[in-house]
């Protein structure tokens, strides 16, 4: 609420110092014989950051030290003497007699913190009322500053541009950091887990049953290999998939670039890409409901009696048709940007249409296929629910696709959703396990744009 | 229409067309045109931006047939065969003419590779020995042999522009075609390699029959002995480059070769 007046307050301030500088500015373009050295419009711009900026950095600070102003004000009040010094009762006293002055709650539901409600009340109104004023102060000082710099020879335009590059820097850094922070977590953690269960054991152990329930001070590190997950990634996501994916895509690039009709490449091409669109979810349903009992029905019909109704078979082939618009927008794109001239060259020669597809465009174009495959295994490796749905739950270090198995993802999900506490190595060990798959995919992806870049370096 | 100059002798037609005329949808490019081609002679086509010579040209080896929108009416026959309409394929058309184009286009493969591919699609070579003796031959006819022998497996493409030009040439020659289409095979060269393409056309004339497109009217000068002047699609003039030169019938046909306009 106040924090909302609060941003209206440095709105309002900030147009007016903008409406302000922009007719100074106009004066000056007005009476004098100068030439201005910016728009009056960037006079006004740069003094209307100058009192925006200053004023949001104030707010923010503002609402993260407010809380603390008022409580102390609050327990520095006779009413509060009596407070339990319990933690737990303490603090649901003081939220519950802030939430009152606040009118987020209707009335009190312990008693005990109604004498709080009113030194709450005044606390809050006292310290509002000085937000309101620092705000203000800081907003005309900031603009006071800034306005009496505008000038006929202020050079407000440069100033102005080298502001909005900073604000498009910190943009740009939020992402960065973001993903340094997701790192930074997971690394803490696998550090925490592999003070628990070492890395040998984990990364090159061929049985993996991590048990939530065992003592967590001493856990049994012959469950915690990651091996047969590790299989089952791969198995799945970058073999099965794969299979199915490459040819498809690839083929299916080709039919839209070199042989389909014009409008029929208009239409055929959105519907291949809704492919990428449909949620995994909805991937994990086919897969689980109509793929894998249709796969064990066909194993059954030609005799392999064991057949699971979750196999990795079912999980790779539902994920080889997902993966399909990647490999083939990728393959698409590349093998258009082979230029004209090597078609025309090749089929001058008398080469036939697949002759000069097979012999030239594909090679001239393959760094950039190659790039979407990665692009496409770095997905599919990653993928979560289809697995979840289709797979099973097994670790199983086997190459029968026919067998339930499981991925590293299915395991995060698993442990972390799982009965044991936080700091549990079975925990613990879904960081480990996300930290190896986040290498892998950034390793995938940087080979990916490596090779891409090569790709683009020799045609433009 | 087409002004012929009367002194043409007498030669046996490698390519003949007939009233020829293309159109792209609705727009007629080329009208008319009615041309005989001898392997005796290098023919040049000349005429400003857009008159249609370009165009001609990519009809004689079914070119055009990679534009949807295009369409070919008369006939062109290769030693007496239409190659619109008789049961010669395009492969086999192309195999027969053969063409370079006007940016060097090599294949993003070794120097080899680009001149064996050819002989490879048409099962020319027998036996890998072949194939190394018409690479060699084909270089050589080019040449370009002297230059690239010791780096046959380097990329066509690290070759530089003129190089990669007569690598082109190489590989055009390498099927043994009977007609090599120039479609301004100079346009992207710098004037110490269009002497070596040119020096190239005067020694391969003879052997193939040469139609070249060119901007340059010093060039046509220089390498032909048949020149055709095209203008708006239609050919305007066609005989003995030094009579077309010195001594042009046509009005527009002098206005061109003067500077007047295109």
């Amino acid at each position: 609420m106040s924090m909302a007046l609060l941003l209206l307050l440095a709105i309002g301030l900030g147009l007016a110092g903008w409406l302000a500088a922009r007719a100074r500015a106009w004066s000056f373009r007005r009476s004098g014989t100068e030439r201005l050295a910016a728009l009056p419009s960037y006079h006004g711009w740069y003094v209307a950051l100058w009192i925006v900026v200053p004023v949001l950095i104030f707010i923010m600070i503002w609402s993260a030290i407010e809380p603390g102003l008022v409580l102390q004000s609050v327990l520095a009040d006779p009413a509060a003497a009596n407070l339990p010094t319990f933690d737990f009762q303490r603090n649901a006293l003081l939220a519950e007699a802030r939430n009152v002055a606040t009118g987020a709650a209707a009335g009190v539901y312990n008693p005990a913190a109604q004498p709080l409600v009113e030194p709450f009340r005044t606390a809050l109104a006292e310290f509002r009322w000085i937000g309101a004023i620092g705000t203000l102060l800081i907003g005309f000082a900031g603009g006071a500053w800034a306005f009496l710099k505008v000038k006929p020879d202020f050079a407000a335009r440069t100033k102005v541009e080298r502001i909005v590059m900073a604000m498009l820097l910190l943009a740009s850094l939020v992402a960065i950091l973001t993903t340094l922070g997701i790192v930074a977590s997971l690394v803490f953690e696998t550090v925490r887990f592999f003070g628990m269960v070492s890395p040998i054991d984990f990364l090159f152990g061929l049985h993996w049953g991590p048990d939530p329930m065992a003592n967590a001070a001493n856990p049994d590190p012959t469950r915690y290999g990651a091996l047969p997950l590790f299989w089952g990634t791969i198995f799945i996501g970058a073999i099965i998939a794969m299979i199915v994916a490459i040819p498809l895509g690839l083929m299916s690039a080709i039919y839209l670039t070199q042989y389909a009709h014009p409008t029929w490449r208009k239409w055929l091409k959105p519907l291949l890409e809704i492919l990428a669109g449909v949620p995994t979810v909805v991937y994990g349903y086919f897969a689980a409901l109509t793929v894998a009992p249709w796969i064990r029905d066909v194993a059954q019909a030609v005799g392999i009696t064991n057949a699971s109704s979750e196999s990795a078979l079912a999980a790779g082939l539902v994920m080889g048709v997902m993966i399909i618009p990647f490999v083939s927008s990728m393959a698409d794109d590349s093998i258009a940007a082979v230029p004209q001239a090597m078609r025309d060259g090749s089929l001058a020669m008398g080469a036939t249409k697949s002759e000069t597809i097979r012999k030239v465009l594909v090679p001239a174009a393959l760094p950039g296929i190659v790039g979407g495959v990665m692009l496409a295994i770095s997905r599919a490796i990653g993928e979560t629910m289809i697995v979840v749905m289709a797979a099973g739950a097994t670790a199983n270090l086997t190459v029968n696709p026919l067998e339930t198995m499981t991925t590293v993802t299915y395991q995060i999900v698993a442990m972390l959703t799982g009965e044991g506490s936080f700091d549990h190595p079975a925990t613990l060990s879904a960081f480990a396990l996300g930290f190896v798959l986040f290498l892998v995919t950034l390793a995938l992806n940087i080979i990916a744009l490596r090779v891409v870049k090569r790709f683009r370096e020799a045609y433009e | 229409m087409t002004v012929v100059h009367p002194n043409l002798d007498e030669t046996k037609a490698k390519i003949s067309a007939r009233d020829v005329s293309v159109f792209y949808g609705d727009k007629k490019a080329i009208d008319g045109v009615s041309i005989d081609i001898p392997t005796e002679y290098v023919t040049a086509f000349i005429g400003p931006s857009g008159c249609g010579k370009s165009t001609f040209l990519r009809t004689l080896n079914r070119m055009n047939d990679t534009i949807a929108a295009a369409r070919v009416e008369g006939e062109i026959m290769l030693d007496g065969e239409d190659i619109y309409r008789s049961k010669m394929d395009v492969v086999q058309l192309r195999a027969r003419v053969g063409m370079v184009f006007q940016k060097p286009n090599p294949f993003p493969k070794s120097i080899y590779e680009n001149v064996a591919y050819g002989p490879r699609i048409h099962g020319f070579a027998e036996s890998k020995h072949d194939l190394d003796a018409i690479v060699e031959k084909s270089l050589q006819r080019a040449g370009l042999w002297n230059e690239v022998k010791d780096r046959l497996s380097d990329s066509g493409t690290a070759l530089s522009g003129g190089q990669q030009q007569r690598l082109c040439i190489a590989r055009a020659i390498a099927v043994d075609p009977e007609v090599i289409l120039m479609d301004e095979p100079c346009s992207a060269l710098d004037p110490i390699a269009t002497a070596k393409i040119e020096e190239l056309i005067a020694e391969l004339h003879g052997r193939y029959a040469i139609v070249i497109v060119t901007h340059s009217m010093q060039q046509a000068a220089r390498v032909s002995q048949r020149t055709a002047f095209f203008h708006l699609g239609k050919m305007v003039e066609y005989g003995r480059t030094t009579d077309i030169f010195t001594n042009p019938l046509e009005e527009r046909t002098k206005d061109y070769i003067t500077g007047r306009y295109g």
